[in-house]
């Protein structure tokens, strides 16, 4: 049992934007009564089913998966369904993600996101006539890339990144952890192509390293490091690289 | 997962080079690496300059016989025109990607970095003339015209 579970009283300042009320976001405070091992999202269905029914945000799985409740939480990039009341303290402060065009409270638009996704070609690229069997690799080669298969496209990571709130044509580090994706398969004959494309103006030359993507990642992919090998590849123009 | 089987014939096997000269990306992927080189290659540069300058001698002593006596040898003047060059072509691509970032009206950014251009050519030009055509005794527009005169 773990040892603080008791019900406490936390208080959860959300960003609000009503566009249909108010040209600008505003701030306002709810007080949950809240269990210690409670998520995040549960405290934020207790003010929408119990006190405000405006409040607007999106979830889905609730299990960390979908990707859908992403959100800035204390200033960082988290899933509301992966944060417990316990490891928040009793002041929660909840804002849709910067970077992002906000469509209603912690709702943002994510069709920008998604373009930028489909530039790169998140799909098999292979014009080899197709085996009898499955296109087969060796466990070394599945585990090359075996981190930026884990993305969930939640946006956590391009949300939290500078180069992106300064510039929004940046391809951004979702886009990029998925490109890493199918460039390092050995299967995959379209990575030349999606380097070429990461190699532009909008491209991976854009991240300064800074690393906010890994820290927010809710999935613990090391963005920054499949960036800079993606880095890597363009430079030596080879995926052959340490 | 689906296959999805392209006709593009450019699509090449992974691990070639991208072409260059389509897009922009050999010219970023240039600049980016001009940027790591140039950099190891100041701050060794601008060390020595600094120790020479300001550390084994006295600022009071760095006098214009000073840069007289040092410039008769070539090799400083080669020193300080590599270090005029990367410096200025080092800060002016860091500006120049500032501006990709910041400035997001294209006519802006294109007039914005087309002045740091000209102001980097023309410091560039101030300096490299000094460098060349320094001589003792004689003044930049002297040396210039003497050297034209031969």
């Amino acid at each position: 049992m773990p040892a603080e579970t008791s019900t406490r009283v936390v208080q959860v300042k959300v960003k609000r934007y009503q566009p249909d009320q108010s040209a600008k976001p505003f701030w306002q405070e709810y007080r949950v009564e809240a269990e210690g091992n409670d998520r995040l999202l549960d405290v934020l269905n207790k003010i929408k089913w119990e006190q405000d029914g405006t409040l607007t945000y999106r979830r889905s799985c609730a299990h960390g998966v979908c990707g859908s409740d992403a959100m800035r939480v204390n200033g960082r990039n988290r899933l509301a369904c992966k944060l417990l009341v316990n490891d928040l303290g009793a002041r929660i402060s909840v804002e849709p993600m910067l970077g992002f065009p906000v469509i209603r409270d912690l709702v943002v638009d994510m069709d920008p996101f998604f373009a930028k996704y489909e530039k790169i070609k998140p799909y098999l690229i292979n014009d080899e006539p197709e085996p009898r069997t499955e296109r087969q690799q060796s466990p070394e080669q599945r585990e090359r890339y075996d981190e930026t298969t884990k993305c969930i496209l939640c946006g956590a990571c391009t949300g939290s990144c500078p180069s992106v709130w300064a510039n929004a044509e940046w391809v951004g580090p979702a886009s990029i952890v998925n490109a890493h994706r199918f460039i390092f398969d050995s299967r995959d004959r379209g990575g030349a192509e999606r380097l070429q494309i990461l190699s532009d103006r909008t491209g991976v030359w854009r991240c300064r390293t800074i690393f906010n993507c890994s820290e927010a990642c809710p999935r613990g992919i090391p963005v920054t490091d499949a960036i800079e090998e993606v880095k890597r590849a363009i430079m030596y123009g080879t995926t052959d690289i340490a | 997962m689906a296959t999805r089987v392209t006709t593009n014939p450019k699509v090449s096997p992974f691990g070639t080079t991208p072409k260059p000269g389509a897009g922009s990306g050999a010219w970023e992927t240039f600049s980016w690496y001009f940027f790591r080189v140039s950099g190891v290659a100041l701050i060794l540069l601008v060390i020595l300059h600094l120790v020479i300058m300001h550390v084994t001698n006295d600022v009071s002593s760095t006098t214009y016989d000073f840069v007289a006596h040092r410039y008769a040898n070539p090799f400083w003047r080669v020193y300080d025109l590599t270090l005029l060059t990367l410096a200025l072509l080092h800060g002016l691509n860091g500006l120049r990607i500032v501006c990709d970032d910041y400035i997001r009206t294209r006519g802006t950014r294109l007039a914005v970095q087309s002045v740091l251009f000209l102001t980097a050519v023309f410091f560039w030009l101030m300096g490299t003339m000094t460098i060349i055509t320094f001589q003792p005794g004689k003044t930049v527009a002297a040396s210039i015209l003497g050297l034209l005169h031969h």
